[in-house]
């Protein structure tokens, strides 16, 4: 049987512990479950709709398919470490202006996705918003208005 | 977009799923400081059921409505402090929760607001004239000579009381009063405002709580572990080949119901991935290949005569030109991107389950009669998962997790994994539909004969896998949703006979996915009056037009016309080279009694590779009184995306035994670069009922596409999805 490994984890500016029975669990599980993060969340475990997104090192990087033996000291960022309601990230406040929300599920993705992609291209082309997007699955058909958001945000940007 | 902003105490940091859970006794104190909760009424005739107002003036809304994602919570909210002339702000929403929630009916069929909200409006506009008349008593003046504003009474000498210091804390034991006098709307501040949402601020920012986040202290996670056929026995199971991890508290077997559960969610998962158990064969499906000749082979019940005008038979064997199509739609899942989750306590031989379920007060029924428990005992609760467009999952994971709870004896959160939501979340049915419609010589409809090979059943209760599996009390009749509606058709033809073939089974668990039934009926009836205006060499839309006796469905299509820029002509459009565009209009009367909705798709067809490509939809709604002209438009935008990805790309495959589109990779939807750019026009009627807006504009979309294909290339399209080799097969046999 294994024995339970503390792995430390550089999260929002912070270092945190987490003690897991398996170092190989995905680092989504760690983020919600021992981290109480509501930021990142499990949509399909497979790589394929985004709603588990989060940066490390600046990158997008899909925490579902993540083993937490990965991450090493690199230094993750999730939806909450971006902004606040009071102190929101660009992206974020430009979400809200848009209205670029349903239910909401996958919108940490989308906002996660559309940082790490900003952060690298400036004025984008609406066509250049939607391939950066392009492996990221909204289901209640807020695409129009997360594109108008992303848009916005990269003007204030 | 100008959007008035709100700044709500508690949802401002978007905590509102919070409040129904944890803060709901604070609130009740307030609102009932006598005490218990089994004080606070939950009858629909009483105001007490609906609104509580405390010392501060602040206000409770109770509703048994709950929001999906579609933002009816700050619209329910506009409508009562609109009704109540109090400030948004102080407006709280309990939602969903069997204690103290009216039970308002299930959050489908786009009636929270149509329903929901005027049954919420109607209570106020009691409360509203009940605190008049004890203002007046209590300043010595008479109602006339009172002025509401902001949830106080002034005079106009300047005495003043407000709503907390007549009624604060205490009930208003009263009956809703259906004459109370509404707010006339000329007035209205608050409602037909773009309010933004409440929970939007918490989604954004990851402070929001949704089922999927939600937590009991002491809980356990468990999985489900579905056999590989739909109806497979359970023969063994290895409990030792999930011994090896650490966390495992138990694994639970209850005839065909297996699952597991453990200290944490990844144990769960693998303890689930893992686990080794024996299963008889079952090929009870039929061969997808042949799924229509199934259909139509299935044996047929009862009939519904949905509409019957003069003699159909006899108008076909006299009419100039005799058109005969058979159309289909095919299986689809609800998808939704957050696979479903619940938690359920069993303590002191009560249940409480926080579920997503869009019907709370029927899961309680549901959850009861599995258990064998008395629905007194049994508290379903709502805290809002990810999106759902209708009886999705969210039933099936509290049933699972019930089972679960009661063998482990502590509490039990489930969450499906994506290929439990694809596999076994109930599927919108598969529907076949056969047309014949004649026309005279001078290109007038004489006949329109329809008939719909579709499921019996309405919108009921939806049995539980588990309970099924178990072998535990469930419901045995089919719930497909009210799928009949909008089988008969807007349009005044002089002989017309609209028929469902009600069957007595269907493939999968059948469940109603966002406008079941009026999508399929709507698509099959709108590209066959598609195919009698070409066969008449008439524009679509003046077509149409020459057969509505309705001044705001007329006014509907006309709007549409200059909206989109149509260009009157018959269709074909003739185009020639490789890319190929056309555009197609479609109308609808939501079961033809609601919302007028039409629209028309502009699409460029492929005729190498059979690719449609959507490129611009404009949609005209009229749903009567706007309560949130942008929450309308976010529902108008969602129906468009969500549709045009069900018609292009969505189909559930299975073998004999299963589902076989697990994934979003066998089952793909609509990715950013494939979106159309949407256009919309709302026609407000401020005077008028507020109808549905959640779903109805869905229904015109796939007949929208397939017109527009039609106009584009002179081939039909007749069976959803429209794939590349679909298209191709049909290119090549037109």
């Amino acid at each position: 049987m294994a024995m339970a490994t503390t792995v430390s984890l550089h999260v929002n500016g912070k270092t945190q512990k987490v003690t897991v029975e398996d170092p190989d669990m995905p680092l989504l599980y760690a983020l919600r479950d021992n981290l109480g993060l509501h930021g990142p969340r499990f949509g399909c475990g497979m790589d394929q709709c985004g709603a588990c997104t989060v940066h490390i090192d600046g990158k997008a990087v899909r925490s579902c398919i993540t083993p937490l033996s990965a991450v090493g000291k690199g230094k993750i960022t999730t939806l909450e470490g971006l902004g606040t309601p009071e102190k929101p990230h660009p992206l974020q406040k430009a979400f809200i202006e848009e209205q670029a929300v349903q239910c909401g599920y996958c919108i940490n993705g989308m906002i996660m996705q559309a940082a790490a992609f900003l952060a690298r291209t400036k004025k984008p082309s609406e066509a250049e918003i939607k391939k950066a997007l392009a492996g990221n699955l909204c289901r209640c058909g807020t695409h129009l208005r997360i594109v108008r958001a992303v848009k916005r945000a990269a003007a204030s940007i | 977009m100008n959007l008035t902003q709100s700044t709500r105490r508690d949802f401002l940091k978007g905590t509102g799923a919070l409040v129904v859970s944890f803060s709901l006794a604070p609130i009740l104190d307030r609102a009932y400081p006598r005490g218990a909760t089994a004080a606070k009424p939950v009858a629909l005739d009483e105001v007490d059921s609906f609104l509580a107002i405390d010392e501060k003036g602040a206000v409770t809304v109770f509703t048994g409505k709950v929001d999906l994602g579609t933002g009816v919570r700050t619209a329910l909210a506009q409508i009562a402090a609109e009704e109540l002339d109090v400030p948004l702000r102080q407006i709280e929403i309990i939602e969903g929760n069997t204690d103290v929630t009216p039970d308002q009916g299930p959050t489908y069929g786009s009636l929270s607001i149509q329903n929901g909200g005027v049954q919420i409006r109607q209570a106020a506009a009691t409360a509203r004239r009940a605190l008049m008349e004890q203002a007046a008593q209590r300043l010595g003046v008479g109602v006339s000579d009172l002025k509401l504003e902001n949830g106080a009474f002034r005079t106009s000498s300047g005495k003043q009381v407000t709503y907390g210091e007549l009624i604060g804390g205490k009930a208003f034991e009263l009956k809703v009063d259906k004459q109370a006098p509404l707010k006339d709307p000329a007035t209205y501040k608050i409602v037909g405002q773009s309010i933004a949402r409440f929970d939007i601020p918490g989604k954004v920012t990851g402070q929001f709580t949704y089922m999927q986040d939600f937590k009991v202290s002491g809980m356990l996670h468990g999985r489900a572990v579905r056999p590989p056929g739909i109806g497979a026995e359970l023969q063994s199971v290895d409990e030792n080949s999930v011994k090896n991890i650490p966390g495992l508290v138990k694994v639970v077997h209850e005839n065909n119901f297996l699952g597991v559960v453990a200290e944490t969610e990844w144990a769960a998962i693998k303890a689930a991935a893992q686990l080794k158990a024996t299963w008889s064969k079952w090929e009870g499906l039929p061969e997808q290949s042949k799924l229509w000749e199934h259909v139509r082979a299935t044996k047929i019940n009862k009939d519904d005569v949905t509409s019957n005008v003069g003699d159909v038979q006899q108008a076909l064997q006299q009419a100039a030109k005799k058109l005969s199509a058979t159309y289909d739609f095919a299986i689809h899942t609800h998808g939704s991107i957050g696979p479903s989750c619940a938690v359920v306590e069993i303590k002191d031989g009560k249940l409480n389950c926080w579920s997503a379920s869009q019907a709370t007060h029927n899961l309680r029924k549901q959850l009861a009669a599995m258990l064998s428990m008395p629905e007194s005992d049994v508290r379903s609760l709502y805290v809002e998962g990810a999106g759902c467009y209708g009886r999705n999952s969210h039933e099936d994971a509290a049933a699972d997790a019930a089972l679960l709870a009661r063998a482990a004896g502590r509490a039990v959160r489930v969450q499906w994994m994506r290929a439990d939501e694809h596999g076994w979340d109930p599927k919108g049915c598969p529907t076949l539909i056969d047309f014949q419609g004649g026309l005279d010589a001078a290109g007038k409809v004489v006949a329109w004969y329809s008939q719909f090979f579709i499921p019996e059943g309405a919108a009921g209760n939806v049995k539980l896998v588990a309970a099924e599996l178990a072998g535990l009390p469930h419901e045995t009749a089919m719930g497909p949703g009210n799928i009949i509606q909008n089988s008969a058709i807007p349009y005044a033809f002089p002989n017309v006979r609209t028929v469902a073939h009600r069957l007595a089974d269907t493939p999968l668990r059948p469940a109603w996915i966002r406008a079941p039934g009026r999508m399929q009926n709507t698509f099959a009836n709108e590209a066959f009056m598609d195919e009698l205006a070409a066969a008449a060499g008439a524009d679509p839309l003046e077509f149409r037009l020459s057969y509505i006796n309705d001044p705001r469905g007329t006014e509907l299509l006309k709007r549409l016309a200059r909206l989109a820029k149509w260009e009157g002509r018959s269709s074909p459009k003739h185009d020639s080279g490789d890319i190929a565009a056309g555009r197609g209009v479609s109308y609808v009367k939501y079961e033809l009694v609601r919302t007028y909705v039409g629209a028309v798709a502009s699409v460029e067809v492929n005729r190498k590779t059979g690719d449609i490509r959507v490129k611009h939809v404009a949609v005209v709604q009229d749903c009567g009184q706007i309560i949130n002209p942008d929450g309308v438009k976010n529902q108008i935008e969602g129906c468009v995306v969500q549709t045009v990805s069900r018609v292009l790309k969505e189909e559930v495959t299975f073998d004999r035994s299963r589902v076989t589109s697990l994934d979003w990779a066998s089952y793909p939807i609509l990715t950013f670069p494939e979106i159309p750019d949407v256009e919309i026009e709302l026609i407000d009627r401020p005077t008028e009922k507020p109808w549905g807006a959640g779903e109805p504009s869905a229904a015109v979309i796939p007949s929208a596409i397939a017109n527009a294909v039609f106009d584009a290339i002179g081939v039909r399209l007749r069976s959803v999805p429209f794939k590349p080799d679909k298209v191709r097969a049909a290119m090549q046999t037109a």
